[in-house]
């Protein structure tokens, strides 16, 4: 009985141990990544060439979900609104839930779904063939030759995302709340520009969304750079980045919007 | 190849803009309190009700600011509403009269400025003076209260 | 310019608590092939990756060109590392990059040469291993022995004075197999180069090394010329290149005895 304690207590100071080690890994990788000044000329053509990957290959999902959102959220929120003679609200309502919460937050999960994945099991992948080894042997860093890149790709391209999401689901909402639901389109708009402020509530989104992208390509480099080089391995790292980013996206969001939001 | 690539990462960044724009010209009003164009004016209220920050000021229902800050006076213990109004409006005289006023009967609080008359007697709000005409919010309890004491002592 | 490129003393490596060579000396000379043989698994490419600075041993020097490898700052490493390179078992080639692009990668990264010179570069690398026509094809389109040979421009892309070839042999077919002794040799006849073969193929490498060693058991078990090692009479030589399947080498991995566990000894613990 008393073995049995003593054992699961190592056990908990062995995985304790092997997450601080881990944090710690990762937390080095990211600053040995990003502490140098990168070389324009060879570094921009990989810049844009990763934009191309991670951010407009996720155009079209971010594009069509958005758009199916914001007409939900017309939907359903005139059906609530209506009732209580506030239909005119419907647009402040869209906009604020979309531009604090829905824009940072879906595009984060989608984004996490769509290119967290693809970049963990990208670059695991170039582990597993031996190509960042071969390019160490090349004495070029990986480090600097792939992973930053990708890094700052995720980075940019995450917050446009975010903006392109809201705005989209903005216009979808309009499409339903004015031309569906017979709501004047002057109210719709101008309701919409007394209520939402720019600095609180557009920059915040765009804020949260930048440190989401942090967490999330952070995550997704970093699970392929230190998965196992096996098949089986990179899809425990993939399967892992879409996890664990999605949590740490929800988490943070809480974080987040009690600082900015709450009084 | 490569062109279509930069062709194709033009015409997102092109597309993120436009969101952009969109979402501060469109969607915010980026004139209130979106920028540096404003001035303060604070206000003492006996009674600020249910006002948060963040409520707007009107003008005869024309939104020209928003409450930027409340807090308690510690000498005299009444409500300090901080008054943040775009600069444009900047020509209140000292008349200006200061209301809580609630937009409908459940409707949300905001100051309600009425500016009074201007004559040559009397000077202009500068940034960061007290409006000293202020009439307390409507606390509805009260009113009952007072009602059914009125009607009672007939 | 000594005879001796690389120097190995004394080196000790361990991985965890396994340990992979235990106080191993030996050297490589300069311009000539050099074999490193043994049985799979005893750690032959991560010689190489010690010898490229990938790795880091417990002890011990490694020296390439009189520079101490496990020593060296970062800076000093990655310009070492551009004398010499590696041909990986995979081939590793980039898989976004076609044939063309992979050989010019190295000679991008690391001169400032104008995409004309450039062109004649690769093209001469991808005439010498004869493939010339296929530079516009991407690594996935090409076959496993073409891939090697590729792979085998890139790392003479920039003219090396050492190449490291991980198994160059295993899974190809004969005529490959004849492609690649032939061009390893060739280089380091016409070229000056240094090369050291991993290998377990013990045919081909008698045939192009100029000097063997056989690793086994944390060890240098033997070394010599090919003539010397075929005569060699340490029975864990002989038996390595006679391809005995039982000998000092057991065919079994480490286990409780056979009978014990079929007469179920273990069963007591159920």
């Amino acid at each position: 009985m008393f073995n049995l304690l003593i054992d699961k207590i190592q056990q908990l100071g062995h995985k304790t141990l092997s997450i601080v080690s881990g944090l710690g890994r990762a937390s080095l990788f990211l600053l040995s990544a990003l502490f140098h000044i990168p070389n324009p000329r060879k570094g921009f053509p990989l810049f844009i060439q990763q934009l191309y990957a991670v951010g407009v290959l996720s155009l079209i999902i971010i594009i069509v979900s958005g758009l199916f959102i914001g007409m939900v959220l017309a939907l359903q929120g005139y059906t609530i609104l209506v009732g209580y003679g506030a239909e005119a609200s419907l647009g402040p309502m869209v906009a604020l839930s979309l531009l604090r919460e829905l824009g940072p937050v879906v595009t984060a999960l989608l984004f996490a779904g769509r290119a967290g994945s693809a970049l963990t099991a990208e670059i695991g992948l170039m582990k597993a063939t031996e190509q960042l080894s071969s390019m160490e042997m090349m004495a070029v860093d990986p480090l600097r030759r792939v992973i930053v890149p990708r890094f700052w790709a995720g980075m940019i391209s995450m917050p446009l995302l975010a903006a392109i999401f809201s705005a989209v689901g903005i216009l979808g909402a309009y499409l339903v709340g004015v031309d569906w639901l017979g709501l004047d389109s002057g109210t719709f708009w101008s309701v919409m520009q007394s209520e939402v402020n720019f600095r609180g509530d557009v920059v915040n989104g765009i804020i949260k969304s930048g440190v989401f992208a942090f967490v999330i390509t952070w995550i997704a480099v970093y699970k392929g750079y230190d998965c196992v080089p096996t098949s089986e391995g990179i899809s425990r790292a993939t399967t892992a980045t879409v996890v664990e980013s999605s949590l740490l996206v929800l988490g943070l969001d809480f974080v987040l919007t009690a600082l900015m939001f709450a009084r | 190849m490569s062109k279509k690539i930069e062709l194709l990462v033009g015409f997102f960044v092109a597309l993120s803009i436009a969101a952009l724009l969109m979402l501060s010209y469109k969607v915010a009003q980026k004139g209130i309190l979106g920028n540096d164009k404003t001035y303060v004016l604070y206000a003492k209220f006996s009674n600020i009700g249910g006002l948060k920050v963040r409520a707007p000021i009107k003008v005869g229902g024309v939104v020209i600011g928003r409450i930027t800050h409340i807090s308690l006076d510690t000498k005299d213990y009444t409500p300090l509403v901080a008054l943040t109004i775009e600069k444009k409006y900047n020509q209140f005289s000292d008349a200006t009269s200061a209301s809580v006023l609630t937009s409908g009967l459940l409707g949300e609080q905001y100051i309600g400025l009425d500016p009074g008359f201007v004559d040559d007697s009397v000077g202009m709000l500068k940034p960061g003076d007290f409006i000293e005409d202020t009439k307390p919010a409507l606390v509805l309890e009260k009113l009952i209260g007072q009602f059914l004491f009125s009607k009672g002592s007939k | 310019m000594s005879e001796t490129l690389i120097d190995i003393q004394n080196m000790t490596f361990k991985r965890d608590e396994r340990v992979i060579y235990d106080n191993v000396s030996l050297s490589i000379p300069r311009g000539k092939v050099t074999a490193i043989m043994g049985p799979s698994g005893i750690g032959k490419t991560t010689l190489l990756r010690l010898i490229g600075g990938q790795l880091k041993p417990e002890s011990g020097k490694i020296l390439f060109d009189q520079q101490n490898i496990p020593t060296l700052s970062r800076h000093d490493l990655y310009e070492t590392r551009k004398r010499m390179s590696m041909l990986f078992q995979s081939g590793a080639l980039f898989s976004e990059m076609t044939v063309y692009d992979n050989i010019a990668f190295p000679i991008r990264e690391h001169s400032k040469l104008s995409e004309a010179l450039i062109e004649k570069m690769v093209l001469m690398k991808l005439e010498v291993v004869g493939l010339r026509g296929a530079r516009n094809l991407y690594p996935s389109e090409l076959s496993g022995g073409m891939a090697r040979r590729a792979a085998l421009a890139r790392a003479i892309a920039l003219d090396p004075e050492l190449i490291l070839y991980d198994e160059p042999f295993a899974g190809q077919d004969p005529i490959s197999m004849g492609v690649i002794v032939r061009l390893i040799r060739a280089l380091s006849d016409a070229l000056g180069l240094t090369s050291v073969v991993v290998s377990h193929d013990v045919q081909e490498v008698m045939s192009i090394a100029d000097y063997i060693y056989i690793i086994a058991e944390q060890k240098i078990i033997g070394q010599g010329t090919p003539e010397q090692i075929a005569k060699e009479s340490s029975p864990l030589v002989k038996q390595f290149v006679q391809g005995e399947a039982d000998g000092p080498v057991a065919f079994h991995y480490p286990a409780k005895p056979y009978r014990d566990e079929l007469l179920g000894k273990g069963m007591m613990n159920v």
